[in-house]
């Protein structure tokens, strides 16, 4: 049943890009965009990561929305013709997928326990995050405890991103001279 | 939409909820999903929400630019006061098991600032940008 629903959820997905790739208008395409966020978090609940699922819906679906609406509305809203046929990015695109199709052939089986990672440190943190830390969802344990060098960095990942878009966006006043001269 | 009675009624009934429930993300993420990213963008969401419905300059008054941007760096600089501690009370750096007398204490401690430091960050950045990018278009037209 779960397989069916996952199934048919990335079958929709599936026609959202085509149909994704197909339309002209902006507008329509971060609507639809938006849809494919939420189907990809419905997935993510049925595969039981609904700390993923989550994020996915909070910022794939929501903010990225409002964010690309808000720059729609500073630029036209139908997307011009390209110059050129897209082959050469076609080639690329299709050769890529290729290869990630390749390499996923080698993965271990969906769910299998004996998989490395399953083997590693995994087994570890899941006997070991509820007696040291007393906090029972582990994906916060291992988020904010055994990995926090890794969160503080996405941090100032996240920090950098929002001084970047300040520092390219901000409207200073012009200095006094550069007025004169012109 | 400033004008449109129905929103600006829906908005204001919504809006403690959507707060709230940022809020119950953040503290309720050592039992159930969620945890700092997400309260942090749902509180954001709900200032755009707030914005898209009454206006930016009312969203403005309500959080000020300068707030926002205090935001953004207070929350790495908490996080790093955090991993700061941890060395000060003899630990290693990010050290949480020093930062109370019993160990799973002071994992608990460490766990709620650090997430509380993401929280900040992450509205503050979403809010800014959300900031730059509106006024940029209402001042151009």
């Amino acid at each position: 049943m779960e397989t069916l629903i996952i199934n048919v959820l990335l079958v929709m997905m599936a026609v959202t890009v085509a149909v994704l790739a197909r339309v002209r208008n902006l507008f329509s395409v971060i609507v639809l965009a938006s849809v494919y966020s939420f189907l990809m978090a419905t997935v993510l609940v049925a595969l039981d990561a609904v700390d993923v699922a989550m994020t996915e819906a909070a910022v794939g679906a929501g903010i990225s929305t409002v964010l690309l609406l808000g720059a729609l509305s500073l630029c036209k809203g139908e997307e011009a013709k390209p110059l050129h046929r897209p082959w050469l990015p076609l080639a690329l695109a299709v050769t890529c997928a290729g290869l990630l199709t390749y390499g996923a052939m080698g993965l271990p089986p969906f769910s299998d326990p004996q998989a490395p990672i399953h083997t590693h440190v995994a087994p570890t943190y899941l006997k070991e995050a509820v007696v040291k830390t007393s906090v029972p969802n582990v994906v916060t344990a291992v988020l904010a405890s055994y990995r926090s060098f890794d969160t503080l960095g996405e941090t100032i990942v996240v920090f950098t991103a929002g001084a970047g878009v300040v520092a390219l966006l901000r409207r200073r006043r012009r200095p006094q001279r550069q007025e004169e001269r012109s | 939409m400033k004008h449109d009675l129905v929103l600006r009624v829906v908005a204001k009934l919504f809006l403690p909820f959507i707060l709230l429930f940022a809020l119950y993300v953040q503290f309720h993420g050592d039992f159930g999903p969620g945890g700092g990213f997400q309260a942090g963008v749902m509180a954001a969401a709900a200032v755009m929400f707030y914005a898209l419905i009454y206006g930016l300059p009312e969203a403005r008054r309500v959080v000020p630019e300068r707030i926002v941007e205090a935001m953004m760096a207070l929350g790495v600089l908490l996080y790093l006061a955090v991993g700061i501690a941890g060395l000060v009370l003899g630990g290693n750096f990010l050290d949480y098991f020093v930062l109370a007398q019993d160990s799973v204490q002071g994992q608990h401690r460490g766990i709620l600032w650090v997430e509380a430091g993401v929280a900040i960050t992450v509205s503050g950045v979403m809010l800014k940008i959300f900031y730059m990018f509106t006024d940029r278009g209402q001042a151009d037209e």
